[in-house]
């Protein structure tokens, strides 16, 4: 096409493994400055507006902080099943999980809480989005059935059940028929950074939720590159066939991304109803759990990739809400890019296994070649 | 049940079946190609917003539907370029395409929420076969988009089934190798597949913003898209069962309809899982039977092919 034409490599480049990602990165910021320039926005105002401004004091990190946090959990869970070629998309619904079954005890405990009901709502949480992704799971490794369709179907029906609690069973009395419960009592709220005398943190709403992700990481990372289940599901995702004749077994490898990728989102889901939000709604779906399969993407399916990836994606998240309050742009901006995003790095990701040439001179074939 | 009240309950049932009958079949034919386009989600809301742009800004319906097809062909034509051409992950392009999709939609879409089209199909009753009993009301009663359904599903079924191209698709879809050094034009035959997928996604969308619902709203789609990609392994590749399948996933929708309107005392947001559990359970059954899917699943589905002509 164009004069070129593509030539596979014998290695894949190593070099072009990380010039792929940063190539995607510049193409979709020079596409989304041009966006902002047809709209009749100064594309370097805009610039500022949507990456630099939102972080530019304490509250714009911890901000970062918050969004980040959960993005990470959730796609270093996804992960692990991603390198085995198992595609778990519904770990928005895993997500609604670990928030429901959080909330339940929360509304429960309401008036007799104690400082063991947050961490009881952790492990609830993790159990939830553990649960949801199981019925993932067993519909894959029993039946067969396409996890990728399975998985989202159940993120619907995760989003209908949120709704009929908040709106039904769990709905706050005092609320005036508003879709949401109770604030949760401070038993069962992660606490502030700010709440322990940390200055620089004052004001801003960052929570002690975010050490569960710092602890996630390195555990995450050992999992996938030096535990040998790990390798086993390394070796399925890139040779079915080696890891078939090797005796791996399939449905535990299922069993097993499932039940992590699901705990993983339930987690993110309790710190966000026990973090800044504070209550269970039916407006809470930022959509985390979508958006942390384009985290896993773009962080090469690879713990510390992830991390910036996931502070990546966060910035986005930020810099959409600030332009649709500066230049009154639509939320949705987030989300083209966030599209764009991962769109040109799977385009970019050619350059890894393909060297592009250009084309020799047509020769005319002859006619009964 | 009387046959006074199944009538309006069939009558949904079509309605409800006939945007996935569109878009399934398009998927089918970029399934049969070996290109497994998970974007149909994206693609349909494309369609849908282009076409209600048109008609909101006073355009007519013919054009509506040209915009409609063209704006889901455009956006299949970024996931053929990318998968195709640059090589990428079928499944990781597709649920790009259906980000971007939903994403691109919302941001044009948001002045215009909230009215009514102010054109739109009508049910268009075809005289005599109107007054039949059940069939008269619902099947001879569609629109334009309705009756465009059924032909294209004859059409789909004679080109797989009689046609030379539609043998020549299959081919590339079973093995791209074999058609390749056959001399069949796998490259183009992949593009024009997923091309057509994405037109009819757009029909879809069409049908869901200026006939069915005939408005614009953010996510208007809600997941069938999705339904649509598993009626095609419902149908196990099979056009004629697509049209099965769509009526009997249209039959669950208007269920829920029907048990609020006489009253049963479900929530509602039970009744509206229905479809989606509905999906889970038919694919767990069909895929259980794991035989009968690979003899029909294209054999190269959702696998790259790099073409070095």
């Amino acid at each position: 096409m164009i004069g070129l034409r593509l030539v596979p490599r014998v290695v894949p480049s190593r070099a072009m493994l990380l010039v792929a990602p940063l190539l995607a990165v510049v193409l979709t910021l020079v596409v989304g400055l041009a966006i902002f320039a047809v709209l009749g926005q100064n594309p370097l105002h805009a610039f500022r507006a949507f990456f630099l401004d939102p972080v530019s004091n304490a509250n714009g990190v911890s901000e970062l902080l918050l969004k980040a946090s959960p993005l990470c959990l959730i796609a270093l869970g996804l992960t692990i099943g991603f390198r085995a070629n198992i595609w778990n998309i519904g770990a928005e619904g895993q997500m609604y999980l670990g928030g429901i079954f959080a909330t339940g005890l929360a509304i429960h405990y309401n008036e007799a809480g104690g400082p063991w009901l947050l961490p009881a709502m952790v492990v609830a949480g993790a159990v939830g989005g553990a649960l949801w992704g199981s019925l993932t799971a067993f519909c894959r490794a029993q039946f067969h059935a396409n996890e990728i369709l399975v998985s989202l179907m159940l993120t619907y029906v995760a989003d209908l059940l949120v709704k009929y609690l908040v709106y039904g069973p769990w709905q706050d009395p005092a609320a005036n028929n508003f879709p949401i419960t109770i604030n949760f009592g401070d038993d069962a709220l992660f606490p502030l950074l700010a709440s322990f005398g940390w200055d620089w943190w004052e004001g801003t709403r960052v929570n002690t939720s975010v050490f569960i992700t710092l602890a996630a990481i390195p555990l995450a990372w050992f999992f996938m590159d030096r535990s040998f289940a790990g390798f086993q599901l390394s070796v399925a995702g890139l040779a079915p066939g080696a890891a078939r004749y090797a005796g791996y077994r399939e449905r535990r490898m299922i069993w097993l991304a499932f039940l992590i990728g699901g705990a993983a989102a339930g987690l993110a889901g309790v710190t966000e109803v026990a973090g800044p939000i504070g209550q269970l709604n039916d407006r809470w779906n930022p959509g985390y759990g979508f958006t942390a399969i384009i985290v896993a993407a773009l962080g090469r399916f690879n713990a510390l990739g992830i991390v910036l990836a996931a502070l990546l994606m966060a910035l986005l998240y930020l810099g959409g809400e600030a332009v649709q309050v500066t230049m009154q742009l639509p939320k949705a901006v987030s989300q083209v890019f966030q599209g764009l995003l991962l769109m040109f790095l799977l385009g970019c990701d050619v350059l890894v296994n393909y060297r592009v040439i250009r084309k020799p001179r047509a020769v005319k074939a002859p006619a009964a070649a | 049940m009387s046959l006074d009240s199944l009538t309006p309950l069939l009558a949904s049932a079509i309605g409800a079946a006939i945007p996935l009958v569109l878009a399934a079949l398009g998927e089918l034919i970029a399934e049969r190609a070996g290109v497994l386009n998970l974007g149909i989600e994206g693609m349909m809301l494309m369609g849908a917003l282009a076409s209600f742009m048109w008609v909101a800004t006073g355009g007519g319906l013919v054009l509506a539907v040209v915009f409609g097809m063209a704006a889901g062909l455009a956006s299949s034509m970024a996931f053929g370029f990318i998968t195709i051409t640059l090589q990428a992950n079928q499944v990781a392009a597709g649920l790009s395409l259906t980000i971007l999709g939903s994403g691109i939609s919302a941001f044009l879409g948001r002045g215009y929420v909230g009215f009514a089209a102010p054109t739109s199909f009508s049910p268009m009753p075809i005289p005599f076969l109107k007054d039949l009993p059940l069939l008269g009301p619902s099947l001879f009663s569609l629109d334009l988009l309705g009756y465009s359904s059924l032909v294209l599903l004859a059409g789909v079924t004679w080109f797989l089934y009689r046609s030379r191209a539609g043998l020549t698709l299959k081919a590339v879809g079973e093995s791209p190798v074999v058609a390749r050094s056959l001399g069949l034009p796998v490259t183009p035959v992949r593009y024009l597949a997923v091309a057509f997928g994405g037109a009819m996604s757009g029909l879809a969308g069409t049908y869901y913003s200026v006939a069915q619902f005939k408005m614009w709203q953010e996510g208007m789609t809600s997941g069938n898209g999705w339904i649509a990609l598993a009626l095609v392994v419902f149908a196990t590749w099979r056009p004629i069962r697509v049209a099965i399948g769509a009526l009997l996933f249209g039959g669950v929708s208007a269920l829920g309809l029907y048990f609020q309107a006489i009253g049963v005392n479900v929530s509602t947001f039970a009744l509206a899982s229905l479809p989606y559990l509905a999906t889970v359970i038919v694919l767990v059954i069909i895929s259980s039977d794991q035989e009968t899917v690979r003899r029909h699943a294209p054999a190269w589905l959702g696998k790259p092919f790099y073409d070095d002509s």
